[in-house]
């Protein structure tokens, strides 16, 4: 039996840094970023765009990695959590996250926050409607949602922008 | 986990319906993939080619083609819809539904074309564009077609599309001058159980109603109008359908019902009474221009 390399040879750009892949094309953007590249951050959880928790940023929106090809990836801008603290120096959102006790078991956390980097660059001054609205497709089982709200209020904060009422 | 397949990417409309007759069954188009993908990884369809769609530039196309008609390229996707000042200022119904569709991550990805394709009984869209009376263009080898929205859409997760075509864009008139709209939805999972969209046409003096569209979407295999209902409409005083018009319950009756993970047959029709009379309501204080 022939083995056929179907594998698609491309470039993307993950957390500012360039790298050229080789992938099958039914590979998923997750398993890319976790098994490739070693970035565990987003996590595989429903497996089908409901929790969030491989929230990652595609050209600065938020898709579900594990139902997106790698394929989509080519010649696009990949964020994931890890590319977020500059050196040693937090992300104003992890850092708000922290001060807000915002994360208890964790899973959820990697894709929240990649969630809320993308609503506050969008839009800064999301009011409490925008926020929960945004994060509805983001799910935390034992944090529980008051301290996640409570620190996007606080990343709002520290980034400087007034949340509309 | 993903079975394995080639993906191909045509940049025109001619090299896509060439790969569909190539193809033909084990083939199939993909655009976000949001409704595809999950499909392949639960087992429920097997391809070997996936037509990647979203780099025919034909397919991107969002804007006015006359004065009164909205085109969306079938690849445009839910978040564009969403962000686009166009739809929000001149066909806020749809404005308010693609809001509401899934979450952000599914807007990003997710295209008009392929909710439409995949017929997936509980989505939004087309609720509300049967009440737009939006119309259709799928192109195949030899000629394109033009369909209304309720011709394509057949049955659950089934289409009038042909196996040698595919979805060019949704035309979607512009609605009547001085009409509101609205659009409620009610579910417990991701996906909807009711959709309700209407859409008011206010007499002259914008105490009544002159003409109205209602439909009902997610309670049956696919979204229906409720003709029975607009008849009954036409009429009543809107500050009436403001304060929560009984007869709104109407809107279930004769309704293909089906009892599925959403809920009993029964239970949805309860809903779509519910929902029908909620969205009207809030059409009607819209009309009368109260606050939403």
């Amino acid at each position: 039996m022939s083995v056929v390399d179907r594998r698609i040879t491309m470039e993307t750009s993950v957390n500012g840094r360039t790298v050229s892949l080789r992938v099958a094309p039914e590979a998923l953007l997750l398993d890319v970023l976790r098994e490739e590249l070693g970035l565990t951050g987003a996590k595989r959880s429903c497996d089908v765009q409901v929790c969030g928790a491989c929230t990652v940023l595609v050209e600065g929106r938020p898709v579900s990695a594990c139902s997106v090809l790698a394929w989509e990836a080519r010649g696009r801008a990949v964020r994931t959590v890890e590319g977020l603290a500059d050196g040693d120096r937090l992300h104003p959102v992890q850092e708000a996250f922290l001060a807000a006790s915002a994360l208890q078991c964790g899973y959820c956390t990697p894709g929240m926050i990649m969630a809320v980097v993308a609503l506050l660059e969008e839009s800064p001054e999301a009011g409490p409607a925008e926020v929960k609205d945004w994060l509805r497709g983001n799910i935390c089982r034992c944090t529980g949602y008051a301290s996640i709200l409570d620190a996007v209020t606080r990343a709002q904060r520290t980034m400087g922008s007034r949340p509309r009422p | 986990m993903l079975p394995p397949f080639d993906l191909h990417a045509p940049s025109t409309l001619a090299e896509a319906v060439a790969l569909r007759q190539r193809w033909g069954e084990r083939g199939t188009l993909y655009a976000g993939g949001s409704e595809l993908l999950l499909a392949m990884k639960e087992g429920l369809g097997t391809f070997d080619h996936l037509i990647d769609v979203k780099a025919i530039a034909a397919l991107h196309e969002l804007g006015m083609v006359d004065d009164r008609t909205l085109r969306i390229g079938a690849a445009v996707t839910h978040g564009a819809l969403e962000r686009s000042r166009l739809v929000a200022e001149r066909f806020p119904l749809l404005a308010e539904t693609e809001r509401q569709v899934a979450n952000v991550r599914v807007r990003a990805v997710g295209t008009l074309g392929g909710n439409v394709c995949f017929a997936e009984p509980h989505s939004d869209p087309p609720t509300a564009l049967l009440v737009l009376e939006a119309a259709v263009t799928v192109q195949g080898g030899a000629r394109s077609r033009r369909l209304a929205l309720a011709e394509f859409l057949t049955g659950s997760y089934e289409t009038a599309l042909g196996p040698d075509e595919l979805l060019v864009h949704v035309d979607v008139p512009a609605p009547p001058a001085g009409s509101a709209g609205a659009y409620l939805k009610f579910g417990m999972h991701e996906r909807p159980t009711v959709g309700a969209a209407v859409l008011l046409v206010p007499d002259a003096r914008r105490l009544a109603v002159a003409a109205a569209r209602v439909a009902v979407g997610c309670v049956g295999p696919v979204p229906a109008r409720r003709p029975a209902l607009e008849a009954a409409l036409v009429g009543v005083p809107l500050a009436a359908l403001a304060a929560g018009w009984a007869e709104a319950e109407g809107a279930a009756e004769g309704l293909d019902a089906v009892s599925d993970l959403h809920g009993s047959a029964d239970y949805k029709r309860a809903m779509t009474g519910v929902f029908a009379r909620r969205a009207l309501a809030l059409a009607a204080r819209r009309a009368l221009g109260k606050a939403a």
